[in-house]
């Protein structure tokens, strides 16, 4: 090949120079036991964060009011979970899109999720026989979805001044069917923890998936409020930090960072917005040795003079 | 069985072609360019050496099941142990990658092994993201239901939903680790045919460009 | 097992430290780790490799 063809940034010069003796095993366990003694100085000074789980039972207890008012959002619709759409249930209009790429809707639903059904009405019915409660479930089942709709839509409308008093949930509501009984009962099943179990095993014995039960949880606004206090929300740079002062994953700095400017922080879309720019950009990093001008700002940053200065001082 | 036939098995091809690429003194030399001397060729063997520290203090955590650790004082430090393998593992890696783009170290040949090391990079990302959700406590709650709204919008949180705690925790301590530890390997076995990048040659009289296109 | 049995020296327990400018947001932890990488790095461009003396051998 001739000089002509070569470009400096793609086609490296055959070494043609001395070598030095280089022992890469004795530099691998070097390295290894730096790294070990490094991390276990690390573990006994700081060791690592462990914040318990919140439960159902401690939300609701802590919370009543913002969990019988999740529970409510789940019955009548309004809930994160209940108006997600794919992958966990059908509602027009909700699925993000990059342009025309819909790809949550292609995927279609394949983690069905019925939050009134799944969230409230169906442990509710796993609940020990009491009248009230046997009597509004019998009376919800029967009832056509219009009166079902008018119940919620009344208790929904009084649920303004829902409080929490002496163990119950009290909303002035009128006209609202088994609706009152169905948020008061699911309100207590939750405080007594019944609820987290119902939604864990609900289907076996044995259960790894906290789909639900997550869903559910981060419905409610306490989960949130927790999580701002350690800074952890999306618009606080969260997807960097980590519980109480530790370091977090700082490798996603720049993913987080989209989420703090427009058009990503006000778009609907702005999920698959953030994640399309950052596989653009991290194609681009991984296809670097193609791209010629990003490619050749090693060579023009000179930066390698320092790190080859002895060979380059030899040659002088 | 005559030589011609020994010849063609697959056995005997692969095992000189192996020899050929990777004849016992590149697979671990003894000595190096003299162009090779700069702290920054440490980070790489640092960042192995980091992983296999995550990898044992990971295997331990798995002796007693994926909440030991909560209840258990010794858990809880190894634990810890991982978690600062782990910062150490992206802290040399970063490093790692900032020197070798620097030096430029793709040219000559060199491009799979910068885009394997780049792969690398975005699987430790993942499979940082599954040991999160997979710690079963708050952190896994609000990073599990957070997360998942970019993978759903993506399409993939239908099959890799991060609210299942037995699937993720699957990913993170069989299925990630086995595509990292290959991945590793492949981007060694790499590093060591092809060698350390040579410097820039600023005299264009010096060039030779003897090994630029293999 | 007690509890006690391990404790950290130094624990980071404690409700976390933030810097802000304009809308960055960042933490103290973060912001320490981010700056020791970079100090690392121009550490390891700047400082000696000790122990290399070169041989010259053409080959």
């Amino acid at each position: 090949m001739s000089k002509k063809n070569f470009r400096p940034d793609v086609d490296a010069p055959e070494w043609r120079g001395g070598h030095s003796p280089y022992d890469i095993l004795k530099e691998g366990t070097i390295a290894l036991v730096v790294v070990s003694l490094l991390t276990v100085l690390l573990s006994v000074v700081f060791g690592s964060p462990d914040d318990p789980a919140i439960t159902i039972k401690s939300w609701s207890n802590a919370a009543p009011v913002d969990f019988a008012t999740t529970a409510l959002s789940e019955l009548n619709g309004t809930s994160t979970t209940a108006s997600y759409g794919a992958p966990y249930n059908h509602t027009p209009d909700a699925s993000q899109a990059l342009g025309p790429l819909t790809l949550e809707k292609w995927v279609g639903v394949r983690i069905p999720i019925d939050a009134a059904n799944d969230f409230v009405v169906n442990p509710l019915r796993t609940l020990p026989y009491q009248t009230a409660l046997h009597q509004g479930l019998a009376n919800w089942s029967s009832a056509s979805t219009s009166t079902r709709t008018k119940w919620v839509a009344n208790y929904t409308k009084a649920s303004a001044g829902m409080k929490f008093n002496g163990g119950q949930v009290v909303v002035n509501a009128t006209n609202a069917g088994p609706v009152p009984v169905m948020i008061n009962d699911l309100t207590k099943m939750a405080r007594n923890g019944a609820l987290d179990q119902a939604l864990l095993t609900g289907n076996s014995f044995y259960s790894t998936d906290y789909t639900q039960s997550l869903l559910f949880i981060s419905d409610g606004g306490y989960l949130g409020q927790l999580a701002a206090k350690d800074h952890l929300l999306g618009e606080q740079w969260g997807v960097m930090n980590e519980t109480g002062s530790y370091p977090g994953s700082a490798w996603l700095w720049l993913y987080t960072f989209f989420y703090q400017i427009s058009p990503y922080n006000s778009s609907g879309n702005g999920d698959i917005l953030v994640l399309a720019t950052m596989i653009l950009l991290t194609a681009g990093l991984t296809l670097m040795p193609f791209l010629p001008g990003l490619r050749s700002i090693p060579r023009k940053t000179r930066v390698y003079r320092l790190i080859w200065r002895e060979h380059y001082r030899n040659r002088e | 069985m005559s030589t011609s036939e020994i010849d063609r098995q697959w056995t005997t091809r692969l095992r000189r072609r192996a020899l050929e690429k990777l004849p016992p003194e590149k697979t671990l030399p003894d000595s190096q360019p003299s162009y090779v001397s700069s702290w920054i060729y440490v980070f790489g063997v640092t960042t192995i050496s980091a992983l296999i520290v995550v990898i044992a203090t990971g295997c331990v955590l798995a002796l007693r099941g994926p909440t030991w650790w909560h209840g258990s004082s010794i858990g809880h430090f190894v634990n810890s142990l991982h978690l600062w393998s782990v910062e150490i593992f992206f802290f040399a890696m970063v490093i790692h990658l900032w020197g070798k783009y620097f030096m430029a170290a793709w040219r000559g040949g060199r491009a799979m092994t910068w885009i394997t090391g780049m792969v690398l990079f975005l699987v430790s990302i993942v499979t940082a993201l599954t040991g999160y959700v997979s710690q079963s406590n708050f952190d896994s709650q609000w990073i599990s239901t957070q997360a998942k709204d970019a993978i759903n919008a993506s399409g993939g949180g239908a099959y890799f939903n991060l609210l299942n705690f037995g699937q993720m925790l699957m990913w993170h301590i069989v299925l990630l680790p086995l595509v990292l530890v290959f991945l590793v390997a492949v981007h060694v076995v790499l590093v060591r045919i092809k060698g350390v990048v040579p410097p820039f040659e600023e005299d264009a009289g010096q060039q030779s460009a003897g090994a630029s296109h293999e | 097992m007690g509890p006690l049995l391990y404790a950290a020296l130094l624990p980071l327990n404690h409700p976390g430290h933030f810097l802000h400018w304009h809308f960055i947001e960042i933490s103290v932890a973060n912001t320490i780790v981010i700056g020791l990488m970079l100090l690392t790095f121009v550490a390891a461009l700047v400082l000696p490799f000790p122990g290399r003396r070169r041989r010259k051998e053409n080959q």
